[in-house]
């Protein structure tokens, strides 16, 4: 008899686990996804193809989108960049409460090669930045992203960037909002930026 | 729903559908074969194409040249920890029985030191070299620099 009420007892614990457990699973579904990293407030000062000081006070009040790159990058780059062009395009009339701005990590070289018609090419509506060094390693930090010059003798002039290739959104406050992973296709970007618009 | 039918048509738009190339040769199919345009010639071009393997056999894409370009060379785009590196591919494997895309994020090739721009409608010969089918010349369409990839439109070939 003794057995007995063991035995239920721990069939009742396991039916009791089994339940705990199917709450966390539906709890999880519906809570909010986990923030990939913590908020934080972006900040850069780069010039323009203009050689015009840029920075994000100028965008307070519209979102910004955010891509760090160089323009010798055949695939990720041009890529990235004609999504964001169908997504300015897909705004419509919403368009212009959105920036979108592209940061060389190569800047020396993407300021010989032409930096504006490189942004026109794609969309009128993106503002090339490319400054110094110090400027651009400034920037970089303040978005989380990493970029590194990696020796490439097929690669023209003998170097390659390798990047953070994420879209990055800033919030019209200027807070972090989010990243858009690599490959994100248009209709997503835009079906986020017209929930928040 | 008007935005959703307005994006839907504008991403649709931004592929134009064109009659593509389709060059079968052993047990290999070549197609989808695009490149961007680029503003003039000192930025590298890129070439992306699909190839299928309907043999027994793998085989690998283990070169590429053009006339377009002084140096092509097949490279992969890697996204490991969130960084992006474009490591050179030494050969695409291409399995027996499979399909291989060299894609926008992936597999593509670098087309460095052009000889003249590509501008949008032009076309350019690529030859590939596959360590046991041999070579075989293909033509690449140029779509504009916003394109995301070739709309075949199969019906007109």
């Amino acid at each position: 008899m003794r057995l007995r009420i063991v035995q239920i007892l721990l069939w009742a614990a396991a039916v009791l686990a089994m339940l705990a457990y199917g709450a966390i699973l539906i709890t999880e579904d519906n809570a909010p996804p986990p923030a990939e990293q913590a908020a934080f407030r972006p900040s850069f000062s780069l010039p323009d193809a203009e050689g015009r000081l840029r920075s994000e006070a100028e965008f307070a009040g519209k979102y910004m989108l955010v891509f760090f790159g160089f323009t010798n990058c055949p695939d990720v780059c041009p890529t990235t960049l004609s999504e964001v062009a169908q997504v300015m395009d897909a705004l419509g009339a919403q368009a212009d409460q959105v920036q979108p701005l592209f940061i060389s990590i190569d800047p020396e070289r993407d300021r010989a090669l032409g930096l504006a018609d490189f942004t026109a090419a794609f969309h009128p509506s993106i503002i090339g930045l490319a400054g110094d060094a110090v400027q651009t390693r400034v920037a970089a930090e303040s978005f989380h992203i990493y970029y590194e010059r990696q020796d490439d003798p097929s690669a023209p002039d003998g170097y390659s960037m390798s990047h953070s290739p994420s879209l990055y959104l800033i919030g019209p406050d200027g807070n972090w909002l989010r990243q858009f992973s690599y490959g994100t296709r248009a209709d997503e970007i835009v079906a986020d930026l017209q929930a928040r618009l | 729903m008007k935005h959703i039918l307005l994006t839907a048509f504008t991403l649709l738009a931004a592929t134009p559908a064109l009659a593509c190339n389709s060059v079968s040769f052993g047990d290999l199919t070549v197609e989808h074969a695009w490149s961007r345009a680029t503003i003039g010639a000192s930025r590298p071009a890129v070439f992306y194409v699909e190839i299928s393997n309907t043999g027994d056999t793998d085989d690998a894409l283990i070169g590429i040249a053009t006339p377009a370009a002084e140096s092509p060379i097949l490279h992969e785009t890697v996204v490991t920890d969130g960084v992006a590196s474009m490591p050179h591919a030494m050969s695409i494997p291409l399995p027996a029985g499979q399909a291989v895309q060299l894609a926008p994020g992936g597999y593509h090739g670098m087309l460095t030191g052009l000889t003249a721009a590509l501008n949008e409608g032009d076309s350019f010969p690529v030859t590939l070299t596959f360590q046991n089918a041999g070579a075989v010349t293909i033509t690449v369409d140029v779509l504009s620099m916003r394109a995301a990839g070739l709309e075949c439109d199969h019906a007109a070939q």
